[in-house]
């Protein structure tokens, strides 16, 4: 590992926050732009499903911090935080979410430019639930957002990073209305808006 | 054998080839066909293996917040499913837009439509046409002389440069991660390129990646931020403050150059190195033209790029509206979609319960109610489908029909009837294209004539970018910073109830969402999407989908090697995920390929 701080540091969350759990990556960037300020050299990204689009905040960090949602086989709402050459394949084993392009592809993709990160951390949440489309965290992932952000702290104390308590700009966050109240105050209940898929999905559940 | 009604002779007598799920798509798809002993599919059964539910979770919601949620749906086409979103919501409530927000959206969307192929072409559908691997095999030198002779104007072509860019894929591919390379059939007969073909290709999959990424400044200028730019009901969210300096978020001089310098970038690389891949490449597989379905009988497009705003007519819409139904090019029909009797979705064959059979429904009055069960001639289980039955429901894509006809919508339809209307622009580029590769008019029903829609497209949406950016400028010159309507933003100037439809082509095909308002919320919200089109599967009256209809007929070199399937599938650049929803169920990498 470089022995000097990172010059550039980007904190990304991946997900989708209309996925359930899918939503940690996301909603653990939201909560780290509510209480923390970071300097300058510092972006926080709400990266949601976007694939190749963030290939160019990648290529502007030596060092990465990924919040997401990862299938680990461990129970729900462990946390586990890999580092660098490790990141790739937990992030491919199996394919978690929507991103097809997978965070794993744009990770290969900065690489053949020569241009990846040199310090990879991964913060990953097992979720409970995934198939509740429309759905918010569950309560066992979402009492993980906060050992979550620590665990995150941390990490960038070791990089050099010292946030100030405050607020961070919200260029990169979702709008409004896709915060993580304001999504689940206005979130129809699974009775009226069925929410599941099918039982390929849910065996046993038919 | 069955003769469908739109057309087609379905056999599903041959071997069974299951190909789970189908790769280098957004969204998840799912592809069976029966091939005959000469290994030529003889039938094709396409299903989307993911429940939808965006509509549902919208009910209730602040219309006006509505584009941020659709914008969520996908990681592709988040900027056109957020302008469908607020033009149907200001057409349901009778909002205007100022002649800026006219131009920033046209900029944008024709922004996200070059983004878009040029991202599709090389990223996810030029590993159907070049084998990287074989690229490792090129001489540079001979790989310089190619690129000069192919493209005389692109200033990167020494041997020095193609030597580099071998190594750099040498020490990948050597490194043991093929990564982006994996899941291929490299020594399959289908790819027919020369080592110095498949390595300038190759070198230009690098290039595109640097330029997709400026490209998206423009939605960061305009969108406030990118990823998932910000969008506004009744026009568009950025100020204009052309004297100001590095004021948040304002539109300045210093901005408008920049996207100046963007759009110049994108008309050097379309015409420098897109279009002349597509003629180097397609020159390789002129004989190979399968796929064309029914591109040659029904297509559809709404149209888009308003010349004025708030008027959607079809004479003042750059990208063309129509529909051509049986093959008659000579007759190009206008489309309502309004009408009830015009768009109409079906569920026979799909897993939703409309509650009686044959029965379609006009997207205002769409219905999301689940229904997953298997036909009696299914194999397999309902956790583990071996094999489908396509006579009974087989989807979770429902099947849309414009006065019940199954449409191919995307590039080449929107090409097809630009080229049928005898809209200018659109007939000099086809007719130049096809002199050039000394092609008949009928080798655009292809998979090929797909791919080439799509780089004629990018070409002229530059010039439409520039046409519009330069709109822009003389309007704010003449004194006009107006980029927002919001007389009507407050809920109590709405009416009580209220229905609207926003229209887009999104780079993929026909967009439109339908939205019903009461009381200040969505009461319904549906959309449907252009792979709801492409991917749909049957219909109660038997006419098969345009995917379904693509893959009949084509050869295939080994019917293990879906490289056929693939090459077809992705000409349509089919997203799944707004059509459909969820992952696989055991996260599931690999396409398993079932040969039965």
């Amino acid at each position: 590992m470089p022995a000097s701080p990172p010059k550039r540091v980007l904190v990304l969350g991946i997900g989708n926050i209309l996925w359930a759990d899918e939503g940690f990556g996301p909603r653990c960037i939201e909560a780290l732009a509510e209480t923390c300020a970071f300097p300058d050299h510092v972006t926080l990204l709400d990266g949601g499903t976007q694939g190749l689009y963030l290939l160019p905040f990648l290529e502007q960090a030596d060092a990465l911090l990924v919040f997401d949602a990862v299938d680990y086989g461990l129970a729900p709402g462990t946390l586990l935080t890999v580092r660098d050459a490790e990141v790739p394949a937990f992030m491919g084993a199996k394919k978690m979410s929507l991103h097809q392009t997978g965070f794993q592809d744009v990770l290969a993709t900065a690489q053949l430019l020569g241009r990846c990160p040199e310090r990879l951390t991964l913060i990953g949440c097992q979720p409970a639930e995934l198939e509740d489309y429309g759905g918010s965290l569950r309560p066992v992932v979402a009492a993980q957002l906060a050992p979550a952000l620590d665990l995150a702290l941390a990490e960038l104390a070791a990089w050099g990073v010292a946030p100030l308590p405050g607020q961070s700009p919200v260029e990169g966050l979702a709008d409004a209305s896709l915060r993580r109240d304001a999504y689940e105050a206005g979130r129809p209940a699974p009775e009226s808006a069925c929410r599941t898929g099918d039982d390929r999905f849910f065996p046993g559940a038919a | 054998m069955v003769a469908t009604p739109n057309g087609f002779n379905l056999d599903n007598s041959g071997r069974r080839i299951v190909v789970d799920p189908v790769t280098r798509i957004e969204g998840h798809m799912r592809c069976e066909v029966n091939v005959d002993d000469q290994g030529v599919i003889r039938n094709a059964v396409s299903t989307g293996t993911m429940w939808r539910g965006l509509e549902v979770i919208l009910k209730g919601r602040d219309p006006r917040d509505a584009w941020a949620f659709t914008e969520r749906i996908c990681g592709v086409c988040t900027g056109t499913h957020a302008l469908t979103s607020v033009r149907a919501v200001e057409d349901a409530l009778g909002i205007t837009i100022p002649d800026n927000a006219n131009s920033i959206r046209n900029i944008m969307q024709l922004n996200l439509q070059i983004h878009d192929h040029i991202v599709h072409f090389y990223h996810l559908h030029a590993l159907d046409w070049v084998n990287p691997v074989n690229a490792l095999r090129a001489d540079p030198k001979a790989t310089s002389e190619l690129q000069q002779a192919v493209s005389p104007s692109h200033p990167m072509s020494s041997p020095g440069y193609f030597r580099d860019v071998q190594n750099r894929l040498k020490k990948f591919v050597e490194s043991g991660q093929l990564g982006l390379f994996k899941n291929g059939y490299w020594d399959n007969p289908a790819y027919l390129l020369t080592p110095e073909a498949d390595l300038m290709a190759t070198t230009h999959y690098l290039e595109a990646l640097d330029l997709q990424k400026e490209i998206v400044k423009v939605h960061t200028i305009f969108g406030g931020k990118n990823p998932h730019p910000n969008w506004l009901v009744g026009g568009v969210p950025c100020p204009i403050n052309i004297d100001g300096v590095g004021a948040v978020g304002a539109i300045n001089m210093e901005r408008l150059n920049l996207v100046s310098s963007i759009i110049d970038r994108c008309f050097e690389f379309v015409n420098n190195v897109y279009l002349p891949d597509v003629v180097a490449i397609g020159g390789f597989y002129k004989s190979w033209l399968y796929g064309g379905g029914l591109s040659s009988k029904s297509v559809l497009a709404y149209g888009d790029i308003p010349e004025h705003p708030n008027d959607f007519s079809a004479g003042q819409l750059h990208l063309p509206r129509g529909a051509i139904i049986n093959g008659n090019l000579n007759e190009v029909h206008d489309v309502d979609v309004r009408d009830p009797e015009q768009v109409q979705e079906f569920v026979d064959h799909s897993w939703y319960a409309y509650g009686e059979a044959g029965k379609g429904l006009h997207p205002w009055d769409g219905v999301t109610e689940p229904k997953y069960e298997l036909g009696p001639n299914a194999k397999g289980t309902r956790t583990n489908i071996l094999e489908l039955d396509e006579a009974a429901k087989y989807s979770w894509i429902k099947a849309p029909r414009w006065k019940g006809h199954a449409m191919e919508v995307g590039p080449l339809a929107r090409y097809i009837i630009g080229y049928a209307k005898g809209h200018e622009d659109i007939k000099n580029q086809v007719e130049g294209l096809l002199r050039t590769m000394d092609l008949p008019v009928s080798a655009l029903f292809s998979t090929l004539g797909r791919t080439a829609a799509r780089a004629l497209e990018a070409e002229y949406c530059c010039r439409l970018q520039k046409h519009f950016f330069d709109k822009l400028v003389t309007n704010i010159k003449n004194g006009d910073s107006s980029t927002a309507n919001v007389e009507k933003w407050e809920p109590r100037t709405w009416p009580k109830e209220a229905k609207g439809v926003g229209m887009t082509e999104a780079p993929r095909g026909a967009l439109g969402h339908w939205v019903k308002i009461k009381d200040g919320r969505i009461e319904n919200y549906q959309c449907v999407v252009p792979t709801t089109w492409n991917g749909s599967p049957r219909d109660a009256a038997g006419n098969i989908g345009a995917f379904e209809a693509s893959l009949l007929e084509t050869k295939m070199e080994r019917p293990e090697e879906p490289v056929e399937i693939l090459r077809t599938l992705h000409s349509f650049d089919p997203c799944l995920a707004c059509s459909t929803h969820v992952m696989s169920p055991d996260g599931q990498e690999l396409t398993t390929v079932k040969v039965r």
